[in-house]
């Protein structure tokens, strides 16, 4: 499961420098010597631009030709809100959201000055009664709802972590409860989050009922449905590492009279531990894609009700501002699978046994 | 897309069979006690706000301004409140998040509380302390249908279609579609929406069948010669443009929307179905009116001068509100679109614009008093289309209009309004809550809100007194 998700746009050096090595154990002639010398830096040199390509030339390339194929294409696709905006009205739009937010500030801190304001010109006329403390009830921008999509799944995650992992352990471990686990996972894992929703919805409007929730309801409902659809990879791959275990090594503990505490924390767990990560980088990613359909239909402030109100509103930049809001989806995403195989890789190199 | 209506559809399927079943069975004995809960002190309408902060669900249509105007032109803030507005989904969703404590109060159909409160769909007490506006939608057809009809339109003397149009010119499209094996669909925005009862009363006013609800379903296509569904009013442009449907009814922008996008051509307003027909309400559960009523007041009198500074001077402020509902936290459609109905205009067919002055009524005419007879009226299209499965006596439909709208609640924030000077006395208007019998009916009927049963039956298509509708049809 793990080497199906490895990165593979990595470069791999290891050719170059065997090549490298190779010349180095030949002694060097003294009638072609130059020559030889000059030959190799230029072979060197080739192998480290082959690199440099397919490091960073490449992806340019690719990336220019994308650009390139969307300008020339899109105008030529009409729907009813006008031609599909190129690359530069989307980055435009993308100005437009960051004034958005600039003026969004403004007005808030207008707000709060007024309200201060207010208040003490209340005290000044010694009516302290009339002294408000209001929180700024503006319309989200485009920033806050990346804010509380962050948030939202930083929660579902959190959960899905906190449930996975012990049941992953504990099904690695028996057998007889992993046989006993197993059907459901097999059946739960395939469920859409557009299928949780509702039961999720239902259950959490009927179980939150005080007049002032701590949390939205919404931002429950959407974190709840993240983590019931990014819960599996964690669990199985837990599972799946918590088995593979080697033998010798419960065979030692045994051995050593450790008790279960100390097995876990000893053996279990340092030797599953990348697999752990693994499932919990697999869990990230599902649950950042399950978000936005989750705010979508939730309502939950966030990047899925920012894309749904702009196509509900339907202007002439609605479409710009949708693709832009799709890519600064895709650079979150992108952000996230890095930080969680940064953690990945440090948790394999630390806890190898 | 696809998803959402799936889900909204199935759900409500569940929640219409349950509570169809054991709620309206119900509701008659269930509505006795909800007139003597009515009267509210006030002293405490007048006290401390209760809930100063407070977030109101809307759905992007232009109707939805009273809320934005109160919101930017700082009446809420005035009576100290601090509201967030918070744009939904569909009304499906704004309708269970008033339910469900979400939102406190929302731009709501009429027919949602009062749905709501004799249990069809979800059961839940919700009041209408106050109508939010007049008029306000338009039905549009496809642009393919439209060039079948044209041509046999009667014309006046420039040469321009005459309004209003009848939907009896859609018979022969309707039979070349049934011909053709296939059948003729429209879209309306929900089950107890004013667009369904308005493009239903259109249809049948023109001698076509909308269908009937059987108890247990939302779909209300039995013996339907024009099948109608559901979609959310911002979608429909998108829906009428993939030929899922042949034409729909909605507010607006959302037919301007179509004009704009040259997918559709608007062909009668419901101001020409039911002259000055009452539409959207503000709609909150009937505890948090109970628990907070000094906060209710405040809401209302903050939406009443909301009402009135955009009918004020003749609608000289009209394009300071279309440039605020244009910004995107609101309607978010683009100037030109919303201007096209709420500048005292309607574009038709392009080149066909006529003008429009009673379009949006929000403030005159005491378009903010939730009148019963108004109510009475939504319940008479429920029992006509069978969304009331059994006859009701008059006294139900008194009762249960009673129970939802709450002009008591309107005339307590009036009076300090008119008190404080910030009204004209005029414009609270002195009656019993009836309207006396009214025309202004595009099929001629009239209707008296003190007697509904006689009044339906004077339809020649719709529910009669002892009829039920089954799946196999009308017994």
């Amino acid at each position: 499961m793990a080497t199906a998700f490895a990165d593979s746009a990595a470069p791999i050096p290891e050719a170059e420098n065997l090549q490298a090595g190779a010349d180095l154990v030949q002694p060097p002639s003294t009638a072609s010597s130059r020559r030889q010398v000059r030959e190799r830096s230029e072979r060197l040199l080739a192998g480290k631009l082959t690199a440099l390509g397919k490091a960073l030339v490449a992806p340019v390339i690719g990336i220019l030709a994308f650009l390139a194929l969307w300008a020339v294409l899109a105008p030529q696709v009409n729907t009813s809100l006008g031609a599909l905006p190129g690359p530069v009205e989307v980055v435009g739009q993308g100005g437009a959201l960051y004034e958005e937010w600039s003026a969004a500030k403004a007005s808030e801190a207008q707000f709060y000055a007024e309200q201060d304001a207010r208040n003490e010109a209340a005290i000044a006329a010694g009516n302290p009664q009339a002294v408000r403390h209001f929180d700024y009830a503006g319309p989200p921008t485009f920033l806050d709802q990346i804010a509380t999509s962050l948030k939202t799944v930083a929660l579902g995650f959190v959960l899905a972590t906190l449930v996975a992992v012990p049941i992953g352990l504990v099904c690695g471990l028996s057998p007889l409860v992993n046989a006993a686990i197993n059907p459901l996972v097999q059946i739960m894992k395939p469920v859409s989050p557009l299928a949780w929703l509702p039961i999720v919805t239902m259950v959490i409007s009927a179980t939150m009922s005080g007049p002032d929730p701590m949390l939205p309801k919404s931002f429950v409902i959407s974190a709840i449905v993240v983590m019931l659809c990014s819960l599996w990879p964690t669990l199985i791959n837990t599972a799946v590492g918590t088995a593979s275990i080697d033998r010798d090594l419960l065979n030692v503990g045994r051995v050593l009279k450790l008790g279960w505490f100390a097995k876990l924390t000893k053996l279990v767990l340092p030797s599953s531990l990348p697999f752990i990560f693994t499932g919990m980088r697999l869990s990230l990613g599902v649950g950042w894609m399950v978000l936005i359909a989750a705010e979508m239909l939730a309502q939950n402030p966030g990047l899925g009700k920012f894309v749904w109100d702009e196509f509900q509103n339907g202007s002439s930049q609605s479409l710009a501002r949708i693709m832009f809001a799709v890519i600064v989806i895709g650079f979150i995403g992108f952000a996230l699978d890095r930080i969680m195989m940064a953690f990945q890789s440090f948790a394999s190199k630390n806890h190898q046994i | 897309m696809v998803g959402c209506k799936g889900f909204q559809f199935d759900r409500r399927g569940v929640l219409a069979a349950l509570a169809a079943s054991l709620a309206l069975a119900g509701c008659g004995s269930g509505n006795g006690d909800a007139s003597g809960g009515q009267t509210v002190s006030a002293a405490k309408l007048d006290g401390a706000i209760e809930k100063p902060n407070l977030k109101l669900g809307f759905i992007k249509l232009t109707d939805m301004a009273p809320l934005a105007i109160a919101k930017e032109k700082g009446f809420f803030a005035d009576e100290g409140l601090n509201v967030t507005l918070e744009p939904q989904a569909n009304w499906k969703v704004l309708l269970d998040g008033v339910i469900g404590g979400q939102l406190d109060g929302a731009h709501m159909l009429a027919g949602q509380p009062l749905a709501a409160t004799i249990g069809y769909g979800t059961k839940a007490d919700l009041i209408a302390p106050l109508s939010l506006d007049l008029n306000g939608n338009a039905i549009t057809l496809s642009n393919k249908v439209w060039s079948m009809i044209a041509p046999t339109l009667p014309k006046n003397a420039d040469g321009k279609p005459k309004h209003p149009i009848s939907a009896s010119v859609l018979k022969p499209v309707v039979e070349t579609f049934g011909q053709q094996g296939k059948t003729f669909k429209m879209g309306m925005v929900f089950p107890v929406s004013t667009h369904n009862y308005e493009l239903r009363y259109w249809l049948a006013a023109g001698g076509l069948n909308p269908g009937y609800y059987t108890p247990g379903d939302v779909g209300g296509t039995v013996a339907a010669d024009v099948q109608l569904s559901v979609t959310p009013p911002p979608q429909m442009p998108a829906t009428l443009e993939a030929g899922t449907i042949e034409g729909y009814c909605v507010g607006e922008p959302w037919n301007q929307a179509a004009v704009f996008k040259k997918i559709g051509v608007p062909v009668i307003t419901d101001d020409e179905i039911w002259h000055d027909n009452p539409e959207k309400v503000f709609g909150l559960r009937k505890d948090f009116a109970e628990k907070y009523p000094a906060t209710t007041a405040a809401v209302l009198r903050a939406i009443i001068k909301a009402q009135q500074w955009l009918d004020e001077g003749g609608g000289k402020n009209r394009p300071e509100a279309v440039k605020i509902l244009s910004q995107p936290n609101y309607v978010g459609a683009d100037y030109d679109v919303i201007a096209a109905s709420m500048t005292g205009k309607f574009t038709f067919e392009p080149g066909d614009t006529r003008p429009a002055p009673g379009f949006n009524i929000f403030f005159d005419k005491f378009a903010g008093y939730p009148y019963y007879s108004d109510a009475i009226w939504y319940l008479t299209q429920m029992r006509r289309w069978g969304q009331i499965a059994d006859d009701k006596t008059d006294q139900w439909y008194f009762d249960t209009a009673k129970a939802v709208y709450r002009p008591d609640l309107y005339l307590a924030a009036a009076s300090k309004l008119v008190k404080d000077g910030e009204i004209p006395a005029a414009s609270v208007p002195e009656t019993d809550g009836f309207r006396g019998e009214q025309g202004g009916f595009i099929d001629g009927v009239t209707y008296d809100g003190k007697q509904p049963n006689a009044y339906l039956a004077k339809f020649k298509i719709g529910l009669k007194n002892g009829q039920t509708v089954t799946a196999a049809g009308v017994q």
